[in-house]
Parts: C-alpha cells; structure tokens; sequence
C-alpha cells in the first residue's frame, strides 16, 4: 500500500525551478530516503507534502489525502521535523510536547502517557522539565523527533535530521528513527545529503539533483547497479587506457571523471595487477589505485556525474555572499 | 513595554502641568495626556504582539503551527485575544494609575464601559496592523523604521500629546489619521472633555477601521508562506 503518492509533482519560484516534475510512491511502513546534495529540491518537495507550500503543478496523496483538497487530514496524519529548529525555547520540554498534543486535540489523558512514551523513546525523561533553551543541539532534535510522533501520525516526515550533529549525536539519532520505525509502525520520509545516512537508515532511496529524481530503488540494487567492486585510478594518458579497457569482458561499468576513472568490477583486488599490466603493455604510467565496495556515493557518481561532496561545496559558495567568499579561502 | 507610557505620562504631564493653550482651557494636561497615553501604550504593546509573528517565522516555529491540523482563523484569533489582553492590562494599570493621580473619570460607568471598549478595539486593531506587517516582511530589520516613520507621526498627529483644534491645518490632517478617532474617542468617554467629536461617532468609526485592520490582517496572514 502506499503512503505517499506524487504525480508531476512541480514546484516553481519566479524562473526557478525547485521541484521538477517529480512523480514517486512511498510504501507503508518503509524508512524512504530522498538523497541530493543543497538546492536539490528535497526541502520544496517536504514543504509541499506537509501543505505548507502549494504545488505549481501535479498532484500528491497523503495517507491517501490529496495535499491540496483535504489539507486537514493530511495534517492531521502527518508528523514533521524541520530542517530547522521549531521549538518553544522558553518552555520546557514537557510543555513543548503538550503544546503540540493540544493543537491535535488530545484529550488530557491520552496527552500525559503519550508524552511519557515518547520521551522514553528519545531518552529525555530526566530532562523532560528542563527548559528548551538550555537543551543541546542532540537534545533539541531528539525532542523534535519525539514531538512529531505525539500524535500518532501514519507517516513522519525528517528534513535533514542529523544537520549539523556530531557522529555519536547522528548514530543515536538513527537508532532513535530505526526504532520507531519498528516499534509504531511509522512510515518515514526523509531527506540527506549524507550519504552514510542514507545507506545506514534508509530501505529505498530516491536520488534527486536540481529538482529531477534520477533513479528510485532500493540501496542494495543501487549499489549492484554500479558493480560488486569499484576500481578508482589515476593515470597518464587516460584516454588510450579506456579504449584498450572497453575491450575487457569483464568490466562491467567504466566511467570517466575530471580527474579519475572508476571501473566495476567483480573480484577487484585480483583485477588490479590485470590493469597495471594493460597499462605497461601501452606505456601508461598508473599515478594511484585503489579497490573498494561501492558506496553511494558511487552511486550518486555514476547517475549525475559528480560527487555529492563536490556540489556541497560549490553550493556553499554561491550562496556565501563575495566578501565572505573571499575571506574563506 | 509600560514602562515608556508612565515616563511619557509623568515627565510630559509634570513638565507642561502649568501649560496653557487653546483647547486645554476646561482641563489639566495631565487629564489631557492620560487617555492618549492610555492609547499609546495599547497600540505600541498590540503591534508588537501581530509583528511577534516574524518571530515565530524566524525562529521556525511557525511552521510547527502551520502543519497542526487547526484552522488558519484560530490560530489569528489565538494570537490577537493573546496580545490584546497583554495590552488591556498594560492600558488599566496606566488607567488606574491616571486616575490615582487625578485624572477624573467624569463619564461616570457608562463613560468607563465606553473607555473599555475603545481600549479593546484599538488593540484588536493594532493587532491587525502588526500582523499586515509581520505577514508582508521577512525579518525584524524594516521594523523601527515602521515604528519610527509611520507610528511616531501619527501619534503625534493624534491629539494624544497635544490639542490639535487650534491650527487648522493639524485638524485637518488629523481628520486623516486612523489614531486620532481613537484618543479622540478615548479622552471623550473617559474624562468627558477637550474631544472633538462625539464618543459615539468615534466608535463607530473605530469599529470600521478595526474591522478593516482585522480582516486585512487576518488575509496577509493566511496567504504568508512558512
């Protein structure tokens, strides 16, 4: 069954196109991971979902509600967390969450176990009356996530949850969703540019860039896609070396990039000695080699051609305005 | 926040306590001053609660309201009955104290109900105003400048410090001025003189302006994107 369910989904600003005719489903009960570097779209396509933002174009169902028509219920079945912070600083973390129950309309009892529920999920009890403004960054996500399950919802969404965490932060923060994924049954739909992230929590992800979803599958046949072993190497002449190399049988997938070439392949540690000698044999001096599993980040290469670190990077500094442009480097 | 109004009240209402002038001949300045102070702090205490909003925007919280299944009307009117009774207090503790200073409440208690009342619309109004404001602006930056170019001379066009009866050009551009209808109504139901116009068409007047100012702002409000 599913959850989520877009068609053509388009999202303009003025000439920008944020979100490009994206038509994907989310199935019930799976951890969905939306992957892309800044600027990708992931934020518009969440805004849109949650009926904070109106589509331009398409049509998207919620819980089986349409996003535009039956606003209220789609509300009423969705959880969010922000990429940003959206909590009530002066108040303590019980009353943050009682809050919200009250805006769901749930009655005194129900509000009262379910807040205790939920910050035993989250591990907050001992901090359930400290006030928000004293909470750490970990704490104030991990109340966020609490928060948005108060209410029961069918599915939760998470925009970016690990931004800006530390390592032992993100990996509690994972188990967290992982949890309560399996305990409530709670669909999820997320966005990350990380890309351990995605691999790590995720059931099937969709890559996304400049508003275009370029492929949706599950994480183990993205990474079957790209070969069971990548081969990365720097080389002289790289040209020649592929076109002796596209005679090989056995490479399944070459690719070239700026700098470097990556091969899949099977078995790549006894295929590297088999490269050198091709190499020799053309008089190609090989500068570095290296063998490893794919990743995604393989993956996300392969569909767009460029590393997620890359455009991470490029995106910091266009939106940097130039004085600090210049101060940075 | 109250604490502006009571300097304006005692150092303006101590330091021109002697002053004469035309259209102050029934009343003592401070009996003058009281009502439009009254409404300053009202208005100044209400706006700032509608422009709050930006806030909530800038600090993401908003978005957290906006997703809750709950109409955008009451989450308006939430936050207007939330800043008009901020407000209402800050304006009966000016009121209590102008009175325990002398200011005569000669209207007696229907002249009271109608002070009440003129004290609740302006604050609904004021409200109305901040949330026009908080809904066309995207951070705090433009908001001395509203308060500084567009608040302060109105005020001071207001009759609130002062009479604006002798100088012909002054009326007639109070006459222009949505605040003058309001200290104008004020000072009529509360000490009974030195008003231009009558308490009633005052009310009637400040009641459209409220209604305007509400539903202007309740329109800004709920097309403003998160």
């Amino acid at each position: 069954m599913d959850i989520i369910k877009t068609t053509n989904l388009t999202k303009k600003f003025n000439s920008l196109t944020a979100v490009d005719n994206i038509s994907f489903s989310v199935k019930k009960g799976e951890i969905f991971g939306f992957l892309g570097p800044n600027g990708a779209g992931k934020t518009t396509t969440i805004k849109m979902l949650t009926t904070l933002l109106n589509p331009t174009e398409g049509s998207a169902e919620v819980a089986d509600f349409d996003i535009i028509k039956k606003r209220d219920d789609v509300r009423r079945k969705i959880g969010v967390v922000f990429q940003e912070p959206a909590l009530d600083t002066e108040l303590t973390g019980k009353e943050n969450l009682d809050f919200h129950a009250r805006m769901y309309a749930l009655n005194k009892e129900k509000r009262k176990t379910r807040i205790n529920d939920v910050l035993n999920l989250v591990d907050l009890m001992d901090k359930k009356d400290v006030f928000v403004k004293n909470y750490s960054g970990g704490m104030k996500r991990r109340l966020e996530i609490a928060r948005g399950l108060m209410h029961f919802p069918t599915v939760l969404f998470l925009d970016e949850p690990t931004l800006g965490l530390d390592a032992q932060t993100r990996r509690a923060i994972w188990d967290y969703v992982k949890k309560m994924n399996k305990d409530e049954g709670t669909t999820i739909f997320l966005t990350t540019h990380y890309m351990d992230e995605a691999d790590y929590l995720c059931d099937r992800i969709g890559i996304i860039d400049r508003g275009k979803i370029l492929v949706i599958d599950s994480i183990d046949n993205l990474k079957n896609s790209v070969g069971n072993d990548v081969i990365t190497l720097t080389c002289s002449d790289m040209d020649q070396l592929i076109n002796k190399l596209k005679e090989q049988n056995w490479i399944s997938k070459i690719k070239q990039h700026d700098s470097f070439l990556t091969l899949g392949v099977e078995k790549g540690d006894e295929k590297i000695p088999i490269i050198i000698e091709i190499a020799q044999n053309l008089n190609i001096k090989i500068k570095s080699i290296s063998v490893r599993k794919p990743t995604l980040d393989d993956v996300f290469l392969s569909f767009t051609g460029r590393t997620i670190r890359d455009d991470t990077q490029n995106n910091k500094d266009r939106l940097m305005p130039p004085g600090l442009r210049a101060r940075r480097r | 926040m109250i604490i502006q109004p009571l300097f304006f009240l005692f150092i303006l209402g101590s330091g021109f306590s002697a002053a004469r002038m035309p259209g102050l001949e029934e009343v003592g300045y401070i009996d003058f001053l009281a009502p439009g102070i009254i409404a300053m702090a009202i208005m100044f205490s209400s706006m700032f609660t509608g422009v709050s909003v930006l806030w909530d925007k800038q600090f993401g919280f908003l978005q957290e309201v906006l997703v809750a299944p709950v109409s955008r009307i009451s989450i308006i009117i939430g936050r207007t009955l939330g800043g008009a009774t901020t407000a209402l207090i800050q304006g009966f503790i000016i009121l209590f104290i102008a009175i325990g200073l002398g200011v005569p409440a000669s209207g007696g208690i229907l002249g009271l109900l109608l002070t009440f009342i003129f004290m609740v619309l302006i604050a609904f109004t004021a409200v109305g105003f901040g949330l026009v404001i908080a809904s066309k602006m995207k951070d705090f930056q433009g908001f001395p400048l509203i308060m500084n170019l567009v608040m302060m001379p109105l005020l001071f066009l207001s009759s609130a410090f002062f009479p604006v009866v002798s100088n012909p050009i002054l009326k007639t551009i109070a006459f222009l001025n949505p605040l003058f209808y309001m200290v104008d109504g004020l000072r009529g139901s509360l000490i009974g003189t030195s008003n231009v116009l009558v308490p009633l068409v005052n009310l009637i007047i400040v009641s459209l302006i409220c209604i305007v100012m509400m539903t202007a702002g309740s329109y800004f409000f709920s097309k403003s994107e998160a």
